[in-house]
Order: C-alpha cells, then structure tokens, then sequence
C-alpha cells in the first residue's frame, strides 16, 4: 500500500463519519462542526488528487468563511431548537426503500461509466502542472474560461447586495390610521373659533 | 495515485448523504448544509476527473463551484433569517405559503 492509498484509507472513513455525525446530531452547532470535519477531509483529498490551489482555497472559503456565516446564523437563531426525525407521511417508508435502492443503481451505474470513460489520458499531468498548480490553474482560468470568471463575479456581487437587502430591517410605513389606533396621535379636531 | 472508482464511491456516499440530510431534516439551516455535501461530493469527483484525465480544466470548474456555493451559501442564509423573522420559526414544514 503505498502512501496515497494510506492518506486516503485514514481520511475517506473520518470524511464519511463526519457527514453521518453532521444528519444525525440534533444539535445545529454540533451538525456544524462535523460539517467543518468533513470539509478538512476532503481538503486533503484535493491534495491527495494533485490540486493543492483547491487544497487551500478549500479551507479559506469553507472552512473559514462559509461556517462561520453558518454559525453566525445558528447563534443568531438560538441553537436550542431539536429537529425531531420522525416522518409525518404514511407508507412513506417502503416507497423510500425502493427509490433509495433504485438511486444506489443509479449512482453504481454512474460510477461505472466514470471508470471506462476515464481510461484515456491524452498527456501527463505533471506537464500541465510544470511550474506550479497554481499558475497552471491560472494559465486556463483567465485564457479560455474568463468570460465565465467575470460572470462569476458578476454573480457575488449580486448575491451580496441581495443578501443585504433581504436580511435588511426595512421600517415600514406606518399610516395615520394606525398611530390613532395606538392612542400616539391625537384624532384631527376641530379649530376653537377665535373669539 | 489512488485508484478513480475508489476516490467515485467515496464522493456517491457523501452525495447519498447529502440528499438524506435534504429531505429528512426540517431545520432550515441543516438543509443549507446537507446542500454544502451534495456540491462538496460534486466538487471532488470534479478534481478526480481532471488528475484522472491530466486536465486541469476539471480544477477551474471546482472552483467556479466553490464560488456559486459562497454565493447560494449567502441568499440561502439571508432567506433563513427572512423566516425567522416573519414566521418565528425555520421548520420547512411549516412554510407552506407557496405550497400549491
């Protein structure tokens, strides 16, 4: 077994039981960090598979910017809330056996396309990779998907901007009606006359 | 090198775990993260792609992934707070105003 399949053979199994502790805590926070468990696993696949730019990209955006956005938002809502398992719906549980079975032949059959479809390798990839993954990440990102880039960012702005405005307090518009509902405004009366 | 069917299954049993976390849990924010999965299992087949294949391209599609998922990561967050606030409430069962 050479040192690959050892990385892989330490961390897939971490990987999995973090998504399997991350469905069946109740506890939001806890979710979250089995969450954060499997990402740093996966990370380390990406280093495993010869891409160590997604290896740190990886940690930076997931790790470090998308769970604590999760976690901001579990500690704004309050983190005592269960989730209760059980399922509502009747008969739900034997038509869920036979689609989950029909969806492991799904993902089996896909996975053995996978294996005959990557048997041709046009060239080496250490000669993509030759001064670094990084730059050669670079050399195809800004040469032959660079529309796609800049519609990317296109993209963030625009999710920034609406987040704002959804997660905005907005003060609405309050009528006359109301305030004289409330007792805060006095109903129009009429002029004293003048004598 | 590790073996491509081998690297395939580990990505189809965190995606299979993604999709139970989307439809079993009712915590709005537990769904938010079961998606996470589901693209982080597409993201790695992605790189085992492109070191199966030695293309890089594969690499740059993972990252345009990461991006999209930071992107839906905010929306989805803010729409969450959204509900919290009108509803008191981020059980998605009981979020039925657009149901039919």
């Amino acid at each position: 077994m050479s040192a690959d399949q050892l990385v892989f053979w330490i961390f897939a199994p971490i990987a999995v039981a973090g998504a399997i502790g991350m469905l069946l805590s109740r506890n939001a926070v806890h979710a979250a960090l089995f969450l954060v468990v499997n990402l740093f696993c996966i990370a380390v696949m990406y280093l495993l598979l010869e891409a160590p730019f997604l290896f740190a990209v990886q940690i930076i955006v997931y790790a470090g910017a998308i769970m604590v956005l999760f976690l901001f938002v579990i500690m704004l809502l309050g983190v005592d809330r269960g989730d209760d398992l059980r399922e509502p719906l009747i008969g739900q549980r034997p038509l869920a056996v036979i689609l989950a079975a029909a969806f492991v032949v799904e993902i089996a059959v896909a996975v053995r396309a996978g294996i005959g479809f990557a048997t041709m390798a046009p060239e080496g990839f250490d000669a993509v990779n030759r001064d670094g993954n990084a730059r050669a990440l670079a050399r195809v990102l800004f040469r032959e998907y660079f529309l796609p880039f800049e519609v990317t960012s296109l993209l963030l702005i625009v999710a920034a901007v609406a987040a704002m405005v959804l997660a905005h307090r907005r003060a609405r518009a309050v009528t006359q009606a109301e305030l004289e509902r409330l007792g805060l405004l006095e109903p129009p009366r009429e002029e004293a006359p003048s004598p | 090198m590790v073996r491509l069917p081998l690297v395939l299954l580990f990505s189809a049993v965190l995606f299979s775990a993604g999709v139970y976390g989307v439809l079993a849990r009712r915590n709005a924010v537990m769904v938010l993260m079961a998606i996470e999965l589901m693209l982080n299992a597409v993201n790695v087949n992605l790189v085992a792609f492109a070191t199966a294949l030695r293309d890089v391209v594969g690499q740059v599609f993972a990252l345009f992934v990461i991006a999209v998922a930071a992107a839906e990561v905010g929306i989805g967050l803010a729409i969450v707070i959204l509900l919290y606030r009108t509803r008191e409430s981020i059980n998605v069962d009981e979020v039925n105003l657009l149901r039919w």
